[in-house]
C-alpha cells in the first residue's frame, strides 16, 4: 500500500479528513490514503509514482495530463482522486508490455511526434481512446480526437501522422 | 570497406531520435519529477495589482499552519541583502517586493510547507495592505509628462525611460530620402505574447550544511549561466554550486533567465536546510516570466521609381515592463532588431529605438528567435509589401530586384553586419512555384464570384545566429563562445558533453552524429550528456538557435582533435610515419595500401594498452568554439488565405515553406523544427497574444483566455529545401530552430492584408482574429494596436 502522506513526510493535521481510494491503475490495484481534494493527477504522480502523467496548466486545457478512465480520455488535473475509488485508470506506462511498445508509441517514435515530449504521454492517451473506437480514422478524426491537447513543439502534422501509422499497424495486425 | 555515413548515423540521416525512448514509455525526467528525500515545497504569493505602494503584510496566521516551515517576505531577504537581483541586461529586478509592486502578479511572500497544498492555502492567509498608484500600461502613458514613476527605487532613474539608442548612418539616411522618387511608410504593433512552453518553470534547490555544496534542479536553457549568476548573487563559491537541468519541457526562450523563485527556493533550502521544491503553475508562468516582442514600429522606405530600395529608416519603442530583463548581448539595446533588411541590398539605414517601463511583467526574451529578429523580419516584410503596393509593383519582383545576389556574399548590411551566404532569389522562385504564383489571379477571381476574399502573402527572412563571436557578443560580460568534450572509451565508444542544452530540440541525437561524420563512429554507440555544470565543459546555453552553430561546431572541432590523436596512434599500429597515414570514414589506411588499415575503434583500444612509447595514455579532448561570423540562413515562406467576408474568419488554403539552413544533420528533425516553428508562426498572426486592461490586469495570463492552435485549426505545411553551407563553419550547418517563427508570421498578415488590398485597409495589428479583420472590413480602416487600451487612444 501506498499512502500519500509516506511519500511526502507530513503527517495530515487532524482537521484535516483523509479518504482511502482503491484505484486499479493499469491492471493493478493500488491503494492510498488522500484528503478528499487531492487531484487524480497528483495521486498518480505522488503516491503512484507514474510521473508520466504531466501537469501543464491546471485549467483542463493543455491535455498533459489526459489519462484514459474507465476507457475514457479525461484530464486528471481537474479530477479529484476520491472520485476515482473503484475505477479503472490506464497511463501512458501501461502502454508498453515488457518486451513490446504499443503502435502508438513505435509511430511516435517513426513519424517524429514529439520533441520535448511533455504533451506526449497525454497525446497518446488521447488517440488510444480514438483508435479502440475507430481504427480507421480519417485525418481530420485524428485532429478532432486530438483537439483538446496543446502541443507547442511539433506543429501536430507528425502527431497526426503518426496516430494513422499506428491506426494502419493495428489494422494489419488483426489481418 | 567503405563505410556507409547514413547507415552509421552520420551526417543526413534521418536518424529517429534517442530521447524518444524515454519519452514514450512516459520516463522523461523533467523537473516536477525529480523527489528528493525530506523535500519541503514552495509557493509564491503574487501581487493582484499593477501598481501599488505595500503599507503592511501580515504573515502571522501563515506561519500558524500546521506543516509550514517557513514564510519569507521582502523586508527578510532585504536582511540578507537578496530582494534585489540583477537582470540579464544590466538593471535590477526585485525578487520579493519590499517598497512596492510594479506588475500583477510580482511576487509578494513566498511560503516553504510539507506540501504544495498546505504552501498554497498559507498563501491565503498572508494579508498584505496595498495603496493603488495608478498603472501604466503602454509606453504612450508611460511617456508622458506627468506620467508616475515606476522604477523610483533606482537612483538617476528619470521618468519612464530605459533606454534611447540609435544605430546607422542618419546623415546618409535623410540624404538617401530627398533624393527619393517615392516614399512609403508603415506603422506596426507587435503584440505582446508569451513562450508559453507547455511545461512551466520550476527548481529544486538543494543545500547541503555539511559539504557546503549547493545543487539546483531547474529548467534552464542556459545552467553555466546561471552557475555563474548565482555564484554572483548567492556569494557561494563556484565550486560548491551545480546546476543540473533535466529534460526540459520545452523552453523558446522563456527559461534563460533567472526568476525570482529560483532565488528564493535557494535561500529556503539554506535556511530550512531541506531541498525545497519550486514548481510554478501555469498562471504565474504567463504573467511573470519572459514575455517576448511588444514592440512599436515606425518605418520609412525611400526607393527609386523603378523599384530599387535607397534607404530605410527605422524607429521602434518598446515595452519592457517593469524591471528591463531582456535576455540579449549586452551591447544591443533592443537586441538584433537591426538585422532588419539584411537580405536586401539598401545602402544605408539608420534607426532609433527607445524603451520605456511600465507596470507589466518583465521579460523582452528571444522568443523563438535571435533577440528580437522576429520583430525585425516582420517589419522588414510587412514594410517591403506596402511598398510594393505603393509602387503598383508585383511583391515578388519589388523582392527579387532588391534582394543580395548570390555572388555578393558576404555582404556588409546597411546596419554593419555580414551576411555569409545564401540563393534567395533560388528560394523564392522555388516557393513561387510551389504556391502556383502564376496563376492566383485567375484564382482570385473566380473565388471573388463565390463571394471569397484570396489573398497571397510573401515573406522572406534572413537571421543572424550563432552568437558570438566573442568580439561582440557578451552576456553579463560573459563573451559567447561554446564548448564540447568528447571521450572515447577503449572499446571505441564515446561519450560526448557540450555546453549547451537541449529542450526538446533532438541534441541527444543529432551531435552523435556530428561525431559519426567526422570520425565514423556509429552514432549508436555515442552517448550524450547535457546539463550538468558538474560534468559539462562551460557552455552559454541554447537560445537563439545557437546550439548548431556554436556547440555544433564545437563538436566537429573536438573530433578533430580526437582524430588528430589517433592519427599518431594509427601510425604507431600499421609501423609507418605519421605523414604516410590516410583518413577515410572510420579508419586510417596506409599511402597506396588502401587495404592496410586500422580503425578508430582499433586506436581507441590502443590509446589504453598500446600506446607508443612517451604518449600520453587515452583517448578525449575539449573544444572551445568562438565562431568567426554569425550564421545566416535564409527562408521564404508563403500563405494563401481565403477569407469569409461575412465573418472575418480567414483560413489557410496552402502554406509553402522554403528553407535554406545550410547543411543539414538530421533532414527528420530539421523539418520538424520548421513545422513547429510555422505553428507557432500561426499562432501569433492569429490568436496567441496578451494585453492589459486599464487597470493593469493581464489578459492572457491562463490558458482559458492566451489561446495557442490545437490540430484542429493549425494548417498543413509544406516543405521545400536549398542548401547553401556556410561557409566558415565547419561542417557548413547554419541552424533552423527559430527560422520559421521568426519569418512565418508576415507570410499570414502579407496574405490577408493582400486580400483586403482593394478595401482602403494597409493594416491590421496580430493577432488577426475575424474580429479585427471583419471590423477592417467594414470601416474601411486600418487597426491598430491590441484591445482594451490601445496605445495612442
Amino acid at each position: 500500500m501506498s499512502s500519500l502522506y509516506e511519500e511526502i513526510q507530513a503527517a495530515p493535521s487532524s482537521d484535516i479528513p483523509v479518504r482511502r481510494v482503491t484505484v486499479n491503475v493499469n491492471g493493478e490495484d493500488r491503494t492510498a490514503d488522500v484528503e478528499p481534494r487531492l487531484l487524480l493527477a497528483h495521486l498518480l504522480r505522488q503516491a503512484f509514482k507514474l510521473t508520466g502523467t504531466h501537469t501543464g496548466c491546471d485549467t483542463t486545457n493543455c491535455g498533459a495530463c489526459t489519462i484514459l478512465f474507465d476507457g475514457r480520455p479525461i484530464k486528471s488535473c481537474t479530477m479529484l482522486a476520491v472520485q476515482a475509488d473503484g475505477h479503472k485508470v490506464q497511463t501512458v506506462e501501461g502502454l508498453a508490455s515488457a518486451s513490446e511498445l504499443h503502435p502508438l508509441q513505435e509511430g511516435f517514435k517513426q513519424e517524429h511526434a514529439l520533441q520535448c515530449g511533455f504533451c506526449t504521454p497525454g497525446m497518446m492517451m488521447a488517440a488510444k481512446a480514438l483508435l479502440e473506437e475507430n481504427l480507421n480514422p480519417t485525418e481530420d478524426e485524428v485532429r478532432w480526437a486530438l483537439s483538446g491537447n496543446l502541443c507547442r513543439c511539433t506543429g501536430y502534422q507528425n502527431i497526426v501522422k503518426a496516430v494513422l501509422w499506428a491506426a494502419e499497424k493495428m489494422r494489419a495486425e488483426l489481418n | 570497406m567503405k563505410l556507409d555515413e547514413v547507415k552509421i548515423g552520420g551526417m543526413g540521416a534521418s536518424r529517429r531520435r534517442v530521447e524518444d525512448n524515454r519519452f514514450i514509455r512516459g520516463k522523461g525526467n523533467y523537473v516536477d519529477d525529480v523527489v528528493l528525500p525530506g523535500m519541503l515545497h514552495m509557493e509564491i504569493l503574487r501581487s493582484p495589482l499593477a501598481h501599488a505602494r505595500i503599507k503592511s503584510i501580515d504573515t502571522s496566521a501563515a506561519w500558524d499552519m500546521p506543516g509550514v516551515r517557513l514564510v519569507l517576505t521582502g523586508e527578510m531577504l532585504a536582511a540578507r541583502n537578496l530582494a534585489w537581483m540583477p537582470t540579464l541586461s544590466y538593471d535590477t529586478q526585485a525578487v520579493l517586493a519590499t517598497d512596492k509592486v510594479r506588475f500583477q502578479g510580482q511576487e509578494v511572500c513566498a511560503v516553504i510547507a510539507d506540501d504544495p497544498y498546505i504552501a498554497k492555502d498559507a498563501c491565503g492567509k498572508i494579508v498584505v495592505e496595498y495603496e493603488v498608484l495608478p498603472p501604466i500600461v503602454n509606453p504612450v502613458q508611460a511617456a508622458a509628462a506627468d506620467a508616475v514613476q515606476i522604477r523610483d527605487d533606482k537612483a538617476g532613474q528619470v521618468g519612464n525611460k530605459v533606454f534611447d539608442w540609435e544605430i546607422g548612418d542618419k546623415s546618409r539616411t535623410d540624404k538617401a530620402f530627398e533624393d527619393a522618387d517615392v516614399v512609403s511608410k508603415i506603422e506596426l504593433h507587435y503584440p505582446r505574447t508569451h513562450p508559453s512552453p507547455m511545461e512551466t518553470c520550476g527548481s529544486i534547490a538543494d543545500y547541503d550544511r555539511a559539504t557546503g555544496k549547493l545543487t539546483v534542479y531547474m529548467t534552464s536553457q542556459a545552467p553555466h549561466i546561471v552557475r555563474a549568476a548565482v555564484a554572483m548573487v548567492a556569494e557561494l563559491p563556484e565550486q560548491n554550486i551545480r546546476i543540473i537541468t533535466p529534460d526540459i519541457g520545452g523552453g523558446f526562450g522563456n527559461k534563460v533567465p533567472i526568476y525570482p523563485g529560483y532565488v528564493i527556493a535557494i535561500l529556503g533550502s539554506i535556511l530550512t536546510e531541506k531541498p525545497v521544491k519550486w514548481i510554478e503553475d501555469k498562471t504565474g508562468n504567463l504573467t511573470s516570466t519572459g514575455f517576448g516582442r511588444d514592440v512599436y514600429l515606425k518605418g520609412e522606405m525611400a526607393m527609386r521609381k523603378d523599384g530599387k530600395i535607397l534607404g530605410v529608416r527605422m524607429n521602434t519603442i518598446s515595452d519592457h515592463g517593469a524591471f528591463f530583463a531582456d535576455a540579449q548581448p549586452s551591447k544591443f539595446k533592443i537586441g538584433l532588431m537591426h538585422s532588419a533588411f539584411a537580405a536586401y541590398d539598401i545602402p544605408t539605414a539608420h534607426m532609433f529605438a527607445t524603451g520605456y517601463y511600465t507596470n507589466k511583467a518583465p521579460g523582452g526574451v528571444a522568443y523563438r528567435c535571435s533577440f528580437r529578429v522576429t520583430e525585425a523580419m516582420f517589419f522588414q516584410e510587412r514594410m517591403v509589401q506596402a511598398a510594393a503596393d505603393d509602387l503598383g509593383m508585383d511583391q515578388a519582383e519589388f523582392r527579387r530586384i532588391n534582394f543580395v545576389k548570390d555572388e555578393q556574399h558576404p555582404h556588409r548590411t546597411a546596419f554593419g553586419f555580414l551576411t555569409d551566404s545564401g540563393q534567395y532569389e533560388k528560394c523564392l522562385d522555388i516557393g513561387l512555384e510551389a504556391i502556383g504564383y502564376k496563376n492566383f489571379a485567375a484564382e482570385k477571381a473566380e473565388a471573388a464570384k463565390r463571394g471569397r476574399l484570396l489573398g497571397i502573402g510573401i515573406s522572406t527572412m534572413t537571421e543572424p545566429l550563432g552568437a558570438g563571436n566573442s568580439r561582440e557578443y557578451d552576456i553579463l560580460g560573459i563573451k559567447m563562445f561554446d564548448s564540447a568534450e568528447l571521450r572515447i572509451h577503449m572499446s571505441g565508444k564515446a561519450l560526448l558533453r557540450t555546453g549547451s542544452r537541449g529542450q526538446g530540440t533532438g541534441h541527444e541525437t543529432t551531435w552523435a552524429q556530428i561525431v559519426a561524420h567526422e570520425l565514423g563512429i556509429p552514432a549508436d554507440d555515442i552517448l550524450v550528456e547535457e546539463g550538468d555544470t558538474d560534468t559539462a565543459p562551460f557552455g552559454m546555453g541554447t537560445y537563439a538557435s545557437r546550439s548548431t552553430p556554436v556547440a555544433g561546431a564545437a563538436i566537429a572541432m573536438v573530433a578533430r582533435k580526437v582524430r588528430a590523436k589517433a592519427r599518431k596512434l594509427a601510425a604507431h599500429l600499421l609501423e609507418v610515419s605519421e605523414e604516410d597515414i590516410e583518413w577515410e570514414l572510420g579508419r586510417f589506411y596506409v599511402r597506396g595500401n588502401q587495404e592496410r588499415g586500422v580503425t578508430i575503434q582499433d586506436c581507441a583500444m590502443a590509446a589504453y594498452s598500446n600506446m607508443p612509447d612517451g604518449m600520453e595514455p587515452g583517448l578525449e579532448n575539449v573544444a572551445y568554439y568562438d565562431p568567426p561570423n554569425l550564421t545566416w540562413p535564409f527562408a521564404c515562406y508563403i500563405a494563401k488565405i481565403e477569407i469569409d467576408p461575412e465573418t472575418g474568419v480567414w483560413d489557410v488554403l496552402q502554406f509553402v515553406a522554403v528553407d535554406d539552413c545550410g547543411v543539414r544533420i538530421n533532414p527528420m528533425i530539421v523539418e520538424g523544427q520548421i513545422m513547429g516553428g510555422l505553428t507557432e508562426a500561426y499562432a501569433m498572426a492569429n490568436m496567441q497574444y496578451q494585453t492589459y486592461d486599464e487597470e493593469g490586469n493581464i489578459i492572457g495570463g491562463n490558458y482559458m483566455d492566451f489561446l495557442l492552435p490545437t490540430a484542429w485549426e493549425t494548417p498543413g505545411f509544406e516543405l521545400y529545401e536549398v542548401v547553401t553551407p556556410c561557409p566558415h563553419h565547419p561542417i557548413g550547418a547554419k541552424g533552423v530552430g527559430e527560422c520559421a517563427t521568426v519569418g512565418g508570421p508576415a507570410a499570414f498578415v502579407n496574405a490577408v492584408m493582400d486580400a483586403l488590398k482593394d478595401k482602403g485597409v494597409r493594416n491590421i495589428d496580430m493577432p488577426l482574429m475575424p474580429n479585427r479583420v471583419y471590423e477592417a472590413l467594414t470601416t474601411g480602416k486600418d487597426v491598430y494596436g491590441m484591445p482594451p487600451v490601445r496605445s495612442g487612444n
